[in-house]
């Protein structure tokens, strides 16, 4: 937090009714709870020490024992029942919470649906006039289907193993797999359950959308130690060295592209395309958007894949050449 | 000094709060420290600067008038009860999901109005874990430079001015009255009554260029009664129904994708290269997105009909293969 005034009041208010509920706590639990160091928390409480009842009469000001503060590093705080609430959630807040609850209902299961209803209840009650605002957020989490979500949520809730049958694009196949589930993450509003997949002897991400079909096995979910929910912060799709470099160019039309997939840099192209260098883990990923694309983009290097682009279309060209048109 | 404004702000908001009437400015002058000492000049503009402080972080403070002989004087306080927060209590199981809440956001200031609400909260007695396992953890985000300024002109409902640039074309301000914003897919779009359009428009923060200004008041414009936003920004992006079904072959154990759109799967008889194809029948809204799609399968999809979406396929294909394209082009 700001070292501003303002920010200060902000903590303070939050602050003194806070330790009236909580007498003699220690000085690093209170820190820890409002995000300030140690050192800030004191001032803070210094700054109390000059506040109180209009008039300043030594009796009107706020008490904070500053021997139990410097001694054993406890907070004991009198004479401040004015300031027994704390401020109320004013219209940002209230709204930063319950749109992440109300994210956090539509991709939960049964048991946080539940939950997650009954405190926005109560928030929403607690927030009263904020909330105007709050139908004005939308977000839209994909679609998947309700059983497959229902068994991953189950299995996730009893640590039970599952086995899945899903689909990867890139390779245009659909594998079945056994895989402990760790986690149910939604990033760019799409679910993944994060798992250590037996198949393949490591720890994945698979979209809920592409788990064709889902089933709870009578095994425990057992998952080696190194399995643990990865850090996400930098997004879903860490690019790493050891990945191919791919330079593609795309026309005016394209240009979408480079919002859609993560990329290492961009560059204006004249005419008003772009040229995009982006690392790619599987050549048939690229063979196909590049496909997909439909001569709005090329592939400028490697080279093979760009051969490969050609030599495909020319094949695929020829089943059309050989019959009349229907 | 930091201290001595925070100091002087507290016992403003405690002088005002514990107040039962207005309290007129020269009392408030007189009563709490660090206004006394000032000229009359600098008391006024400290006075005005610390109010819009204080309102700033959310304190209700009400401007009243006081009878006073022949002329009312102005006066000010805070109501206790739309100053506090009122009395909650949650449920360990609500608590928790409410420590999963201050998870989510993955915007800054978003992450921080959501912690903060929970540091209310916490002051009002809610026990809120936020460092349980979670099996469950969605993440939002906002990169969007756009964001922050069309979510608070939204909240306060304030009209907006930005420059915005559709793929392809030139740069254009647009002015907007935003109704609210919508997340599809990581990508946030906001809707709202488009003032040079004169309709309803929707708009992608990633195309807004450079900053978003504030054109008008806030409070300027009501947004139409009964409006949904979550049905608006469905209706605006809406994928069309489907109206046609192509028929295309596909390798047996290839287009798994495409065979899960398909209503209808059989085995072909063997062709005249002896190969043996599967018979697909796919509906389909677009023929250029379905063509797309097509495409993408390389050899292994070849579209039997419509015409129209075969010469959309074999058009993209000789983009693909280099060859040059008829000049005239496929419906």
């Amino acid at each position: 937090m700001s070292q501003s005034a303002k920010a200060q009041v902000e903590r303070l208010l939050a602050l003194v009714p806070y330790l009236r509920e909580r007498d003699g706590v220690r000085l690093e639990h209170v820190a820890a709870d409002f995000g300030v160091s140690v050192e800030q928390l004191s001032r803070d409480l210094r700054v109390l020490w000059f506040c109180g009842l209009p008039g300043a009469m030594p009796g009107d000001l706020i008490d904070v024992d500053i021997e139990a503060l410097e001694g054993e590093g406890v907070v004991h705080i009198d004479n401040a029942d004015y300031l027994d609430r704390p401020l109320r959630l004013d219209t940002h807040e209230a709204l930063a919470l319950i749109v992440a609850l109300r994210t956090l209902r539509d991709v939960g299961g049964p048991a946080e649906r539940d939950a997650v209803a009954r405190a926005l209840a109560k928030l929403e009650q607690a927030a009263g006039g904020s909330l105007a605002a709050a139908d004005q957020v939308e977000v839209r989490i994909d679609a998947s289907d309700a059983t497959v979500a229902d068994t991953v949520h189950q299995a996730l809730h009893d640590q039970r193993r599952l086995r899945i049958d899903y689909l990867v694009p890139a390779r245009d196949e659909s594998t079945t797999r056994e895989v402990d589930p760790l986690r149910l993450v939604v990033s760019e509003g799409r679910r993944y359950l994060e798992a250590w997949c037996y198949r393949v002897q490591g720890q994945r991400l698979f979209r809920l959308d592409r788990i064709d079909a889902a089933a709870l096995l009578d095994v425990p979910a057992d998952p080696p130690r190194q399995a643990r929910p990865r850090d996400l912060s930098e997004g879903l799709f860490q690019a790493s060295a050891d990945q191919m470099l791919a330079t593609v160019d795309l026309d005016p039309s394209a240009r979408w592209v480079v919002d859609y997939y993560p990329h290492e840099g961009v560059e204006e192209l004249p005419g008003g395309g772009l040229r995009m260098r982006l690392r790619v883990s599987e050549p048939a990923w690229l063979r196909r958007l590049v496909l997909r694309l439909g001569g709005a983009a090329r592939v400028v290097s490697p080279a093979d894949i760009a051969e490969q682009v050609r030599d495909e279309a020319r094949r695929a060209l020829a089943a059309y050449d050989r019959e009349p048109t229907a | 000094m930091t201290a001595r404004k925070s100091e002087r702000l507290m016992n403003l908001v405690i002088c005002l709060l514990v107040a039962r009437t207005y309290v007129p400015k020269e009392r408030i002058r007189d009563v709490v420290e660090g206004y006394r000492e000032q000229s009359d000049d600098a008391f006024e503009k400290m006075f005005e600067r610390d109010k819009e402080e204080l309102r700033d972080l959310g304190i209700p403070i009400e401007v009243g008038y006081i009878e006073k002989g022949f002329e009312d004087e102005p006066g000010y306080r805070i109501r206790r009860d739309a100053f506090a927060l009122p009395e909650i209590r949650l449920e360990r199981d609500e608590a928790a999901v409410v420590g999963l809440a201050a998870r989510v956001w993955q915007n800054a200031s978003l992450a921080e109005a959501t912690s903060s609400a929970l540091l209310k909260l916490r002051a009002g007695g809610v026990a809120v874990d936020t460092e349980g396992l979670a099996v469950v953890e969605p993440q939002l985000g906002a990169q969007e430079a756009a964001f922050d300024p069309l979510w608070q002109a939204v909240v306060d409902r304030t009209p907006v001015r930005f420059s915005y640039q559709r793929p392809g074309a030139e740069a254009a301000e647009r002015h907007l009255e935003p109704w609210g914003i919508s997340s599809w897919h990581g990508h946030w779009y906001v809707v709202g009554h488009d003032r040079d359009r004169g309709a309803v428009r929707m708009f992608r923060l990633s195309r807004v260029v450079g900053p978003v200004h504030r054109d008008g008041s806030p409070g300027a414009y009501a947004v139409p009664e009964g409006t949904d936003i979550r049905a608006l920004a469905r209706s605006l992006d809406a994928s069309p129904d489907t109206t046609e079904t192509a028929q295309v072959r596909v390798r047996p154990g290839t287009g798994i994708a495409l065979r899960r759109q398909a209503v209808a799967i059989e085995t072909a008889d063997a062709d005249a290269d002896s190969e043996v194809w599967d018979l697909l029948r796919i509906p389909f809204a677009g023929v250029w997105a379905m063509a797309e799609q097509i495409v993408s399968y390389g050899t292994d999809v070849v579209v039997e009909e419509p015409a129209a979406l075969r010469a959309a396929v074999t058009a993209s294909l000789q983009r693909l293969a280099g060859v040059s394209v008829s000049e005239e082009a496929p419906a």
